[in-house]
């Protein structure tokens, strides 16, 4: 896999490691690699969201597995950021059942409140703009996702405070 | 009130903890199927009930459950497809969020039948909070005793854990979700050999919706039959509908399979009509795979019978004039929806969400796309609209796994049912620019544009 540029402090804290081996703990002893995807959530989550090469060389390392079954995994699925992203990301539900509900002119109002394109993350790393697939929320749309919940039945308002209280530092991204 | 059997407590304040589940009977279809019932006796009341598979294929469960290889004495495993992703549904979300120790209850009645004693719920990553949910739900079942080693002192031991995914609609697809399981791409396996032969870490899987198993417990505490007595013919039972678009009360219900599309949509109960008071334009009754019906044929079938909510009535007509139940994904669109663009949106959907072994999926739906999307941005063409019908109809059937169908379908759909539209896009660029085109001109106060030109 290329190598980027892009640092991480890799910090296998002891609070990871014991929801590791516990994660670990759920398939069978010679089926280690079963659990590399809760794995990396779990890593990516305590490491800013994303994954450098360094930090799945060391997941690669603790499941017992070559680091390309690491990378082809970590390519495959949305969920994982290979590259630093905003703390704070707004990930749009962007299906068309969504769309229904004004999705699309909400985006536009995140995007230009925030000075953003689609995709970019703002000069003080604190927010970024995603458009994603289906989230199975359809009924309580607009939506978005951000960290391990949902913001539902979204508003040009709800934005607002959603954005305020981010900067307020009041939002909670993982439930740990 | 039509009658409920998976969210008939949903409203019990606390529901949602063990000890209100239990107190409320929760928990019974274990004890009565490990206590008095062998596991083929469950399988058999499964079998009777006429339960079908609640993710989209509708595959009879109990047929399904049969066909587990316990001969080769290999391990056996239970995995729930708890990896909901198909545009239109969020119905296994909101069982798992608010009666979580139901699927729970389920999937030990059900590993039980089949003689499972390491089984998983396999749920989507965007789901995260609710993984959270079933995690805690399983440690307060295994302290309660009903998970672990010799379960009320019958000899019989299960393991249940969750699972999660990291944002793979192909996922949902059993083959996928069992590699994904395994910690590998999602890409999906040649069939046969079947997962009930040789399944996760190659041993004799089922993989069954949340939906699916969560009905397993009013079956064994009632029995098939009493189940079979619910809906009607071959469509048994209760379902989950996940309702979203231009209606009133978006949401998920439950119904009584046979209920009318008409007092689903129209009645205070249910959706209570559209949202807007505007004109009612299309339907995606089963999840966005399955194709989009226009308004003269969503009440009424082609033959003029009433359509029905069951597999049966929703498939009336073939796909020349009929859908899908599917996964009771219901998309309603009124007269400001752009079918055109719908379709696009749908085809990127799919295109994003293709795992790329198979050519025709991994290429077609990116045509499609690009194709769709410059009709739909004014550059189409005329002979476009032949073009999308000619690749839809060669990923058909062409691909691994349903994914290239479930692309190629809504394609399809729209341009049978809604070709004028498309014509319109092409020959009216500038009355399309703005995105929210039908918003300010529905597309029936234009439609004699079209007519005219083809004269």
């Amino acid at each position: 896999m290329e190598r980027t540029h892009y640092k991480q402090e890799i910090n296998m804290t002891e609070t990871l490691m014991t929801r590791i081996n516990e994660l670990l703990s759920h398939y069978p002893e010679d089926k280690k690699k079963s659990a590399l995807l809760p794995v990396l959530h779990e890593a990516q989550d305590a490491h800013d969201n994303w994954l450098s090469i360094e930090l799945m060389d060391k997941v690669a390392e603790i499941l017992g597995i070559l680091p390309i079954e690491v990378y082809e995994v970590a390519t495959f699925y949305t969920m994982y950021n290979l590259k630093p992203i905003g703390k704070y990301m707004f990930e749009f539900c962007q299906t068309s059942c969504c769309c229904l509900r004004g999705t699309e002119d909400l985006m536009d109002y995140t995007c230009e409140k925030l000075g953003v394109g689609i995709g970019e993350t703002t000069a003080d790393g604190l927010f970024e703009v995603r458009g994603v697939e289906c989230l199975g929320a359809c009924g309580y749309a607009p939506m978005m996702q951000l960290g391990d919940f949902y913001k539902e039945h979204l508003t040009k308002e709800k934005i607002d405070q959603l954005i305020a209280d981010c900067r307020d530092n009041k939002i909670i991204l993982h439930d740990k | 009130m039509s009658k409920k059997i998976l969210l008939d407590k949903i409203n019990v304040p606390g529901i949602k903890t063990y000890e209100v589940y239990r107190k409320e009977g929760g928990y019974a279809s274990v004890e009565k199927a490990i206590k008095a019932m062998s596991p083929d006796e469950v399988v058999e009341e499964v079998k009777k009930s006429g339960l079908r598979g609640r993710g989209g294929a509708g595959f009879p469960a109990g047929m399904k459950w049969s066909f587990i290889d316990k001969k080769s004495g290999k391990p056996r495993h239970l995995v729930c497809n708890a990896d909901e992703s198909e545009p239109g549904t969020f119905k296994d979300r909101y069982l798992m969020e608010f009666i979580p120790h139901l699927l729970i209850e389920g999937m030990i009645t059900s590993s039980f039948a089949l003689g499972a004693n390491l089984s998983y719920i396999y749920i989507r990553g965007e789901y995260m909070w609710v993984f959270k949910i079933l995690e805690r739900a399983i440690a307060e079942a295994k302290a309660a005793g009903w998970l672990g080693k010799n379960i009320l002192g019958s000899g019989y031991d299960l393991e249940l854990h969750v699972h999660c995914g990291a944002g793979a609609y192909i996922c949902g697809e059993e083959t996928a979700l069992i590699e994904s399981l395994e910690g590998k791409r999602g890409n999906p396996r040649i069939k046969p050999p079947f997962p009930a032969v040789s399944g996760l870490w190659a041993n004799p899987t089922v993989v069954n919706n949340v939906e699916t198993i969560a009905s397993v417990p009013w079956i064994v505490n009632n029995s098939g039959d009493d189940y079979a007595k619910i809906g009607i013919g071959r469509s048994t039972g209760t379902k989950l509908i996940s309702a979203s678009g231009h209606v009133k009360n978006p949401g998920v219900y439950e119904i009584e399979l046979g209920l009318s599309v008409d007092e689903f949509m129209n009645s205070d109960e249910y959706l209570g009509g559209m949202s807007s008071n505007r004109p009612l334009k299309a339907l995606v009754p089963g999840g966005s795979s399955v194709p989009i019906l226009p308004a003269n044929l969503i009440f009424k079938t082609a033959n003029g019978e009433d359509r029905l909510m069951t597999y049966e009535s929703l498939s009336d007509g073939g796909f020349t004039t009929g859908s899908m139940l599917g996964s009771g994904g219901f998309i309603v669109y009124d007269d400001t929806a752009c079918v055109v663009r719908n379709t696009w949106n749908f085809a990127r959907f799919y295109h994003h969400e293709s795992c790329g072994q198979c050519t025709p999926c991994r290429e077609g739906t990116g045509w499609l796309e690009k194709v769709l999307w410059r009709i739909e941005n004014g550059q189409g063409r005329e002979e476009d609209i032949d073009l999308l019908w000619s690749i839809q109809s060669k990923i058909e059937g062409n691909t691994i796994c349903p994914l290239g169908d479930a692309a190629s379908w809504p394609v399809a759909a729209a341009i049978r049912h809604f070709r004028e539209e498309f014509e319109y896009h092409v020959r009216f660029p500038e009355r399309i620019k703005n995105r929210n085109h039908f918003v300010t001109e529905p597309f029936d106060k234009v439609r004699h544009l079209v007519s005219k030109e083809m004269i």
